[in-house]
């Protein structure tokens, strides 16, 4: 009986190792970024769309001070709240990181610490990013001011504040590869790109699962809003009958076809992405037309 | 008696409720009159978008007319259309957020912002389909400034 009991509990510890093992943080191997340059110029593209600004700037920042990425930003959630680092490049922030050890963060969720991040950082969505793309935007970021800024613990209750739960969640909850798939033109690629990878919209208009997975047969289909405030719209043709020019001119200033203008938490996302290239615009507004219907 | 006592507690708590109902109502001119103006800034910038977009033919004197209207309503002084208490809380009709009378003077500005670029556009108006499209987006971002902070999002 005894040696039963010890059989079983050398089982369950095994197991639990097994468990840590398998998801125990795992950076990006520093291969995959050696002997890339970045381009400081073609970073500043994949900054504003990748809308790092949006959490990582001071709450109420306008104009040039959402440069300053001091961080503060409150994303409430129904695991808590998440409050967004200093990621300026400084010592408060991410300053001295390497390449490798930024695009792990990026890509991986794991910081140079070793630890698993939060997925209020949306890298399941930067896992798609192409790896030249974030030595540009490292490069870019490198050239921000630096705030001295002091990052702020997440409120978070138990059992959401073990790290360690969380390579659990990335092997549950983390899809690889592109969501829309299919015959796409090179615009429609692009859009993609921008969309799934850098802008992250699934993030907020994909609704979640009980884990906060992203539910990916409802793709871009509409949600809940986090913040309990309404409703996140849809973006699926039975969702949204703009035309592609009508998305893109969004994007860029702001107005609806009927000229009532962005409001809320999208108003960020539009101030983010109207610095963006016309034709980049017009991409993803091929791509929210390309969405598949919901059934 | 003890008839009347529930009698006595639901009349208490109808008179108790009765004020907001009636300050509701009270406030149905003033949220019509907000929603009016910004209906008329939707129609103008509708005729420059659409000029700027290029699905409307450019038109001077009508782009004139559309950027006049905007500095028009946005002269309207605003003290007597947002009363405290016409909120989106208080009423259903209405998406102003509770934020607007905790910061008024965040509000203002934002309506102050929108008056410079009402006449940026006002000036603009006769240059070109171009030139009003460069406005347009200044114009949109005093809008997405208030509606970020003051308007509940659309649902």
């Amino acid at each position: 009986m005894r040696n039963t009991i010890l059989v079983l509990v050398a089982i369950a510890l095994l197991g639990a190792g097994v468990a840590w093992y398998a998801t125990r943080p795992a950076p990006l191997p520093a291969e995959v970024t050696a002997g890339l340059t970045g381009d400081a110029t073609r970073g500043e593209a994949v900054f504003w769309a990748a809308g790092c600004a949006s959490c990582h700037a001071a709450p109420g920042a306008e104009g040039e001070a959402r440069l300053v990425l001091a961080g503060g930003h409150r994303l409430v959630s129904d695991f808590g709240t998440f409050v967004a680092p200093n990621i300026s490049p400084g010592p408060a922030g991410i300053g001295g990181w390497s390449l490798a050890e930024f695009a792990s963060a990026l890509t991986r969720g794991v910081s140079p610490q070793g630890q698993h991040y939060y997925p209020a950082f949306p890298y399941g969505s930067y896992a798609l990013m192409e790896v030249q793309d974030i030595a540009d935007l490292k490069a870019f970021m490198d050239t921000l001011p630096a705030s001295d800024a002091a990052n702020q613990p997440h409120e978070l209750g138990f059992p959401f504040t073990i790290r360690a739960g969380l390579g659990l969640w990335k092997a549950l909850a983390i899809e690889e590869g592109w969501t829309l798939n299919g015959e796409l033109t090179p615009e429609e690629e692009r859009g993609r790109y921008l969309s799934e990878a850098l802008a992250h919209c699934g993030e907020c208009h994909t609704p979640r699962s009980a884990i906060g997975a992203m539910d990916r047969g409802l793709w871009m289909a509409g949600a809940p809003n986090p913040s309990g405030d309404g409703r996140i719209p849809g973006l699926t043709p039975d969702e949204l009958d703009w035309s592609a020019e009508d998305i893109a001119y969004y994007l860029e200033t702001g107005f609806t076809p009927d000229f009532d203008s962005v409001g809320g938490t999208m108003t960020s996302v539009v101030r983010n992405l109207s610095n963006l290239p016309p034709e980049d615009l017009q991409a993803i507004a091929l791509y929210v037309k390309a969405l598949y219907p919901v059934e | 008696m003890t008839v009347a006592r529930p009698l006595m507690l639901a009349s208490a708590v109808c008179l108790a409720l009765a004020p907001v109902a009636v300050a509701a109502q009270e406030f149905d001119g003033q949220i019509a009159a907000r929603k009016g103006q910004m209906f008329t800034l939707g129609i103008s910038l509708g005729v420059l978008g659409g000029m700027a977009r290029g699905n409307m033919e450019y038109d001077a004197e009508t782009a004139q007319a559309a950027a006049d209207n905007l500095v028009a309503v946005s002269q309207i002084d605003q003290r007597f259309t947002w009363p405290e208490g016409s909120d989106n809380a208080a009423v259903e009709t209405s998406r102003a957020l509770p934020a607007i009378w905790e910061d008024l003077d965040g509000f203002t500005e934002d309506w102050v912002a929108f008056g410079e670029a009402a006449a940026a556009m006002q000036a603009a108006a006769g240059g070109g389909a171009e030139a009003i499209g460069a406005a347009m987006r200044d114009l949109g971002g005093t809008c997405q400034a208030c509606h970020e902070d003051f308007r509940e999002p659309d649902s």
